[in-house]
């Protein structure tokens, strides 16, 4: 992690922006930092907290982002439950994860504060609302002492801030405001003070400003005046002699941009629809931390996408299978509990042999569990959670970005085997944004899919007669002479007729977990970073990525020989993945779950690997990982 | 046989060619783009030759629409009636069986679409309502039937059933009614009346009854009509009105299950008495039954009540029926007439209305979005917002 001790005082000036003046204090070059924005849920702080991130980016920075807000919309006004925050760590260098601890904390409030404080780093820089620690505002937090005065604080730089009454007078001259309204550019006053802090250039936020709040100028006015505000605050306080610099990081060229998992994942769902010709159905229900996909692709009518939000999860599913046997890209998005709903209607896409997307965002479960969080806890749901024999392919998103490619490939997937893919992402990627490189459309390979012509009357057509991928073909209602029945009910083998013969129900059980198993063949081997074989391997999957990736490196940049493997495909298994087990003495799989892929990959391997294994609503940390990693090799 | 049926279906489904075929000569138009002709390079379909000339369609019969396979319900089930009176409307309607697809769910009546020979899904309990939608929207082109029953319709999948109707999309439900779980073999449904003892309800069932056309019209329907399996003409034309209704079109038939629930219709099927207990709506006129038509249905206030007619009492003071009342009071008021109250069952086409279709309404906002913000581009797209290079 970057220290302040380890960086070298500049003497540059920061960046003119055409927005501001360019600060006259001294800056210090930093290579990297990580800052949380804490306040109530209605503070605004996702908001702000969106605009650091995408300000940094568009500065070169890499960036990693941790949204982590409560189940509850609002819940009461400065309690512990009501507190929502929001992590950004942006640098010069790559980075995979939003970081282990901060360097800054923004509290708006004494709970806001209690909440976060421990993740701040000793000697890190806290800035407080200090208006906001009168008697009710502890009472609220439920505490008894006020902790900027009770040595909770002793170990940081305390900022400490009248921003309510500074933001006042910032915004007092704007005509027309309410003073709840003058109040709620608070979150801008804060946001300018750190965009000084670290050298940001305002004028993205600017541009927001106007584009979100231009048809109320008042309001627009008002929040560019806390931001402005904030920066001089900064500027002229006599708390800061110093701001800091982050260096553009050294990307590989392309243009990029700021994505989001959910926005990533419904964009490659409507690309895969291009590059199949197709046009995309999404039959979804709305439910946490999914909506977003739903909701972004009910704002892409434009590219010839139809969104059904169906009247629950089940009836999100079937129309989506009734779409795909109409011949269009079918998905359906949900997340566990969903998912769970779901269950029968996916037995039945399985066999009906129909090529669809059923996505999974994953939170805390069991049940209702901590729909805000994220967790990886439904791998075995996505394995096993259906009756009888109903193998489905399995593929996982890592990354905000990784939700494009693995959309593409799970429709790819789909496709050329005829079976609904399920696909897996979860909260934490999901809310969580990094720069995207952008790719060009037309250097994107087509998904081609193939349709059976027109029959003349009386040749018989036959819907489970199979390609040497043991696909049937995806036969369209509207074309002559392949009108054919599909069902729940077992079919024969070849003509699809319902069949209760039990050497034909054995053969196709056989053949449907034979095609899934097939795919192995026609997806990459098994890729790992580090040495081909040595003392541990960390296997994982999903959203761990960042976090495994940043710990191994961060050990074998410590001399320990460590390598790492991250799936994407989760059933079937690259073919190869046998073989690279046995080429380590012992294996790591750090999973946000009790040991799901452990047991499947003890299942299926004669390797008992070491679990690491966390339920607590947040992703690892990379010191969760690496103090695991030491423990395992050092 | 004439194919301006046909052609008013092509139009119907946006696939009109302009002017009207004569007699016996229509074009042939597949509902979309001959499949797998995706040009390699941009993945996109590759535009389609128009036919060089109209070809002649071969002119269907009933036994065009039976599939090879068996039709497996027990002897004397009144399901086969509704399969007989279905492959015999179908033709008629000039729709041609490749753009056909039904759509079922669990139970015997979900065992439909394997005999027909159309497209077909024979899905999972009480979902068949929700498999329409997304192919309706999907696919507006093809006619899409629903099969269901009282158990699959009402019980499991009544969720679904309420909001197919709400949405109206252009499809046509048909619950097949027989007031009993016949497939589970004998358990009572929630159709059954109270009382019913059954497998499941030994001492007599304690669940009021849910009554589908009240349930229909209360989530307003655009079309409610309801028939009897073994009153073959009037089902066929029930069956074709609900055809041609442009909407949700909701049919109850009454279905006698002679094996766990034989009779269970017997006052309005049995010939000698179900002039008395049945009543044949017909837009326009005065609601009279009986034998020889001597009784009405005549409402005092918001009550109805059954008179004789004569000594005073005409026609003229008759409840006249209207299908196409915008507000569809009296046709709730209609389904609320039930035999064990004393009063005959109404059947045939309780409301008919006319009102937009989901699928119509979205393929609209697609277009408009379209017209707005052209052609989705997706590098414009991915590239739309705050964006930076590096060199």
């Amino acid at each position: 992690m970057t220290r302040e001790s380890t960086a070298t005082v500049s003497t540059e000036e920061l960046p003119p922006s055409p927005a501001l003046p360019a600060s006259e204090k001294r800056t210090i070059r930093l290579d990297g930092a990580t800052v949380r924005l804490a306040g109530d849920s209605g503070d605004g702080m996702q908001v702000v907290g969106g605009q650091f991130t995408n300000t940094s980016a568009l500065h070169g920075n890499d960036v990693a982002t941790f949204p982590d807000f409560p189940a509850e919309i609002r819940a009461p006004r400065g309690t512990l439950a009501g507190v929502s925050g929001y992590q950004v760590q942006f640098a010069s260098r790559d980075i995979f994860t939003p970081g282990d601890t901060l360097q800054a904390l923004v509290a708006m409030n004494p709970a806001a504060l209690v909440t976060n404080v421990k993740d701040l780093e000793k000697g890190g820089i806290l800035i407080v609302n200090e208006e906001s620690f009168k008697a009710k505002d502890l009472k609220l937090a439920r505490l008894d002492a006020n902790p900027l005065e009770d040595g909770t604080v002793d170990d940081y730089r305390v900022i400490k801030v009248r921003l309510d009454t500074l933001n006042r007078e910032a915004v007092r001259e704007v005509e027309g405001l309410s003073s709840k309204l003058q109040d709620r550019c608070k979150n801008f006053f804060a946001l300018g003070l750190i965009y000084w802090l670290f050298g940001r250039d305002i004028e993205p936020t600017l541009r927001y400003v106007q584009d979100k709040f231009g048809s109320k100028p008042e309001v627009a006015a008002a929040n560019e005046r806390a931001l402005r505000a904030g920066w001089y605050y900064g500027e002229t306080t006599e708390a800061f002699d110093h701001s800091y610099q982050v260096e553009p990081a050294r990307l590989a060229p392309g243009t990029y941009r700021n994505v989001m998992g959910n926005q990533a994942l419904a964009w490659g769902l409507v690309t895969a629809a291009r590059l199949s010709g197709k046009e995309l159905f999404c039959g979804s229900y709305p439910i946490t931390p999914a909506s977003p996909v739903l909701e972004e692709l009910s704002a892409l009518k434009h590219f010839g996408v139809r969104t059904v939000q169906a009247e629950d999860e089940i009836a999100a599913i079937c129309s989506a299978i009734g779409a795909a046997f109409g011949g269009a890209m079918a998905v359906t998005s949900s997340s566990g509990p969903g998912i769970a709903l779901k269950g029968e209607a996916m037995g039945l896409g399985m066999i009906l042999e129909l090529p669809m997307l059923v996505i999974n965002i994953q939170r805390g479960g069991p049940s209702t569990g901590l729909p805000t969080k994220t967790e990886q806890s439904d791998l075995l749901q996505a394995m096993f959670g259906r009756n009888g024999e109903s193998p489905l392919p399995i593929i996982a998103a890592r990354s905000p970005s990784d939700c494009f490619e693995v959309a593409l490939e799970a429709w790819r997937i789909a496709t050329r085997f005829m079976t609904p893919v399920i696909l897996l992402s979860d909260g934490y990627i999901a809310n969580g944004s990094e720069p995207w490189a952008i790719p060009d459309v037309d250097d994107l390979p087509p998904i081609p899919v193939e349709h059976p012509p027109a029959k003349a009357n009386g040749q018989p057509f036959l819907p489970y007669e199979r390609n040497e991928r043991l696909a049937r073909p995806w036969a369209l209602p509207g074309t002559p002479g392949l009108m054919h029945r599909v069902g729940g009910l077992e079919k024969e083998d070849v003509t699809g007729n319902v069949s209760y013969d039990p050497e034909n129900h054995q053969h196709m059980t056989n053949v449907r977990a034979a095609r899934v198993a097939g795919i192995a063949g026609d997806i990459p081997p098994q890729a790992v970073d580090g040495p081909a074989r040595g003392k541990l391997l960390v296997l994982s999957w999903g959203g761990t990525f960042g976090a495994c990736t940043s710990a191994v490196d961060e050990c074998r940049a410590g001399g320990l020989s460590v390598a790492h493997a991250h799936l994407r495909y989760l059933n079937p298994f690259p073919a190869n993945l046998g073989e690279v087990l046995a080429a380590y003495e012992r294996i790591l799989v750090p999973e946000l779950n009790t040991g799901q892929l452990r047991m499947l990959v003890q299942s299926r391997y004669p390797r008992e690997c070491v679990g690491l294994n966390k339920v607590k609503g947040k992703p690892f940390t990379v010191s969760d990982v690496v103090f695991k990693i030491r423990e395992l090799v050092a | 046989m004439s194919y301006s049926r046909l052609e008013s279906w092509w139009r119907r489904v946006g696939l009109g060619r302009g002017e009207s075929a004569s007699n016996g000569d229509a074009p042939v138009a597949l509902a979309e783009p001959p499949p797998g002709d995706v040009d390699d390079r941009t993945g996109e379909a590759k535009p389609v030759p128009e036919p060089a000339a109209p070809v002649d369609l071969p002119v269907l019969k009933a036994a065009d629409f039976a599939s090879d396979q068996d039709v497996r319900w027990c002897p004397g089930c009144g399901d086969y009636a509704i399969l007989a009176q279905m492959k015999k409307m179908l033709p008629s309607l000039g729709v041609p069986r490749e753009n056909i697809v039904f759509v079922s769910g669990i139970g015997c009546s979900s065992r439909f679409p394997y005999y027909m020979n159309t497209y077909g899904i024979h899905s999972i309990h009480g979902r068949a309502p929700a498999f329409a939608t997304g192919l309706k929207a999907a696919r507006p082109d093809l006619m899409v039937w629903v099969i269901t029953g009282d158990g699959d319709g009402l019980s499991i999948g009544g969720n679904h059933l309420m909001h197919a109707i709400r949405r109206n999309l252009d499809i046509n439900i048909v619950l097949f009614n027989n007031r009993i779980y016949g497939l589970t073999k004998g358990q009572y449904s929630p159709t059954s009346p109270l009382g019913k003892k059954t497998k499941t309800s030994p001492m007599g069932a304690i669940d009021n009854p849910l009554h589908p056309l009240s349930i229909a019209i209360g989530c307003e329907a655009t079309f409610v009509a309801r028939s009897i399996d073994t009153h073959i003409k009037h089902l066929e034309g029930v069956l074709r009105r609900a055809a041609e209704h442009r909407g949700t079109a909701f049919v109850e038939v009454y279905q006698n299950c002679n094996v766990f629930n034989d009779l269970a219709w017997q006052y309005a099927s049995d010939r000698q008495t179900k002039s008395e207990h049945t009543i044949e709506l017909e837009h326009g006129a005065p609601l009279v039954f009986g034998k020889n038509g001597g009784k009405g249905i005549r409402l005092n206030g918001l009550e109805p009540e059954v008179v004789a007619l004569g000594n005073g009492t005409s026609e003229a003071d008759l409840l006249v029926h209207d299908e196409r009342a915008p507000e569809p009071s009296l046709a709730y008021l209609l389904s609320r007439l039930r035999y064990e109250d004393g009063f005959p069952e109404p059947i045939g086409v309780f409301r008919a209305i006319d009102a937009p279709r989901y699928e119509e309404e979205l393929a609209t906002q697609v277009d408009s979005a379209r017209r707005r913000s052209g052609e989705g581009d997706l590098n414009a797209l991915f590239n739309s917002g705050e964006t930076w290079t590096v060199p």
